[in-house]
C-alpha cells in the first residue's frame, strides 16, 4: 500500500509514493534529504521536529506526509540564502542561543512563527511561545536573549 | 504505527461511505492524540479518514447569541478569532492554553471532543457553557455527548461537524497543569448564563463533570467567597502519580474560585 505525496519543500515541488505511515518528518529527513529537522523525542513534545507547513509551525513528527500533501513546507534549510545566515539564525550565534544545537532548528522554526504572528515579541511571550521546544542544554536564557535580537533584527530589514 | 489506508474525502458523504466501507476505519482530524497513540501502537486503523479537505467543517460564525465553530478548527484558530474574543472571551483564552503553540497549530476542536481525553480543556468549555455538538446525523447536548473515560456518544461511522456555543454573560476557565504534560490535573470552566451558573470540571474524574452543590452556591451569590465552605468530596476522582483523588478534589475549589474571580474581571 502506498500513497502518493506532493508537496513544495523549501521553494522545490517534490512528489514521492510512501508507506501511508511516514511520517512527514522522515519523509524530510530520508526522502528529501533535509537532516537539518531533528527528531528528538518523537512524541510531540520537545520540538526539535518544528517545521512550518502552509506557513504555520507544526511538529513534523506528529504529521503523516499525506498529511502535507498539497502544502508548502519550509523547514531550517530554507533560511540562510547563499550562505549568508538569516537574521534570527545570526541572532542565535551572536548571542550564544545553542551550546549542542540539537533543538536549535526547532528553536528557530518555532521562532520565526511567533515574529509571524507578534513581530515585537517580550521576552515573557518569548517564553510562553517555547512552551513547545525542549532545550537540554539549559540554554532558555541565550535562546530567549537570541529570538528577541532575532525579531528586532527583522524588523528593521 | 501498524499499517493503514490513507484517504482524503472531499465531502461529508464521502468521508462517511470510506468509514462505512473500511474494516476499521479511524477519522484523522488534527492527529495529536491519534498519530502518538498509533506510533506507540495502542491503537491501531484500517482506514484513516483525514477530514482535512472538507471546507464545511472549518471555521467560525456567530449569528442570535450562539457562536458556532467548524469542527476542524484548530485551536490557535479559535484563540485568535475576533469573534470568539468578543463573545466569548473565556473560550478563546482557553483554547489559547492547550498544549503549545504547534499543538494549538494542528489540534481541532472536533478531534478533542471526540476523543475525550479526561484531562482535555474542551469538554470543560462544552459542559460549562451548555452547548451543543453537531453531528451528521444529529444534535447532542453537551450534557450527553460526553459519556466517560475516552467515550462519547458517537455512534459508528457519526462524524462532529461543529460546536454550537450560547454567549454566556460572563464566564472563565483555571486549570492546574501538570508541569510537565500540560494536561490538565484539574481544569474549571465557570459560566453565568440565562440558565443559572454552571461549573464542569475536567481532569478530575473519568470525564468532564458538573459539580452541582458548587453550582447550587453560585446561583445565591456569584463570587469566589460563596464557595469558601464547599468541601468536594474525592469519592471517584482520579488518583494518579502527579495528584491523588484528595488533592483534585481540593483543587476543584481552588480553580472555581480562581475562574469565578476571572469570570468577575
Amino acid at each position: 500500500m502506498s500513497v502518493t505525496v506532493s508537496m513544495i519543500v523549501n521553494g522545490k515541488s517534490v512528489s514521492a509514493e510512501v508507506d501511508p505511515r511516514t511520517l512527514l518528518v522522515d519523509f524530510l529527513r530520508v526522502d528529501q534529504r533535509l537532516t537539518g529537522t531533528h527528531v528528538g523525542c518523537d512524541t510531540s513534545q520537545c520540538g526539535a521536529c518544528v517545521v512550518h507547513v502552509n506557513g504555520k509551525s507544526v511538529k513534523s513528527c506528529t504529521m503523516l506526509a499525506a498529511q502535507a500533501d498539497g502544502a508548502e513546507v519550509a523547514t531550517i534549510e530554507s533560511l540562510a540564502i547563499d550562505g549568508q545566515l538569516h537574521p534570527m539564525q545570526e541572532a542565535f550565534r551572536q548571542n550564544h542561543g545553542l551550546q549542542c544545537g540539537f533543538c536549535t532548528p526547532g528553536m528557530i522554526m518555532s521562532a520565526l512563527d511567533l515574529v509571524n504572528v507578534n513581530s515585537n515579541p517580550s521576552e515573557r511571550e518569548i517564553r510562553e511561545w517555547l512552551e513547545g521546544n525542549l532545550c537540554r542544554c539549559t540554554g532558555y536564557h541565550n535562546i530567549v536573549k537570541s529570538i528577541q535580537a532575532g525579531a528586532e533584527a527583522m524588523s528593521e530589514v | 504505527m501498524y499499517s493503514f489506508d490513507y484517504k482524503r474525502p472531499s465531502s461529508l458523504d464521502e468521508a462517511t461511505q470510506m468509514l462505512r466501507n473500511s474494516d476499521d476505519g479511524h477519522v484523522l482530524a488534527g492527529g495529536h492524540t491519534l498519530l502518538p497513540t498509533l506510533k506507540q501502537r495502542l491503537a491501531s486503523a484500517s482506514d484513516l479518514v483525514d477530514l482535512a479537505g472538507i471546507e464545511e467543517l472549518k471555521g467560525i460564525s456567530s449569528a442570535d447569541g450562539v457562536v458556532t465553530i467548524g469542527a476542524m478548527t484548530t485551536h490557535s484558530e479559535v484563540a485568535a478569532s475576533s469573534e470568539v474574543q468578543n463573545a466569548i472571551p473565556a473560550l478563546a483564552d482557553l483554547a489559547g492554553g492547550i498544549g503549545d503553540p504547534q499543538v494549538r497549530n494542528k489540534g481541532t476542536i472536533g478531534g478533542s471532543i471526540s476523543n475525550n481525553d479526561p484531562a482535555a480543556d474542551y469538554p470543560a468549555a462544552l459542559v460549562g457553557l451548555n452547548a451543543t455538538v453537531n453531528t451528521t446525523s444529529r444534535s447532542i447536548s453537551a450534557d450527553n455527548f460526553f459519556t466517560g473515560m475516552f467515550e462519547t456518544a458517537l455512534g459508528d461511522g457519526e462524524i462532529v461537524t461543529s460546536v454550537s456555543f450560547p454567549v454566556p454573560h460572563s464566564a472563565a476557565y483555571c486549570k492546574f497543569p501538570n508541569p510537565a504534560s500540560r494536561y490538565a490535573i484539574v481544569g474549571v470552566f465557570v459560566a453565568r448564563g440565562s440558565d443559572g451558573v454552571r461549573v464542569a470540571v475536567t481532569g478530575a474524574g473519568a470525564s468532564v463533570f458538573r459539580a452541582r452543590e458548587i453550582e447550587a452556591v453560585l446561583n445565591q451569590g456569584f463570587s469566589a467567597s460563596s464557595v469558601a465552605d464547599i468541601q468536594v468530596s474525592d469519592e471517584g476522582l482520579n488518583e494518579d502519580i502527579h495528584a491523588s483523588a484528595e488533592y483534585r478534589a481540593h483543587l476543584i475549589t481552588v480553580m472555581t474560585k480562581r475562574a469565578v474571580d476571572k469570570a468577575n474581571g
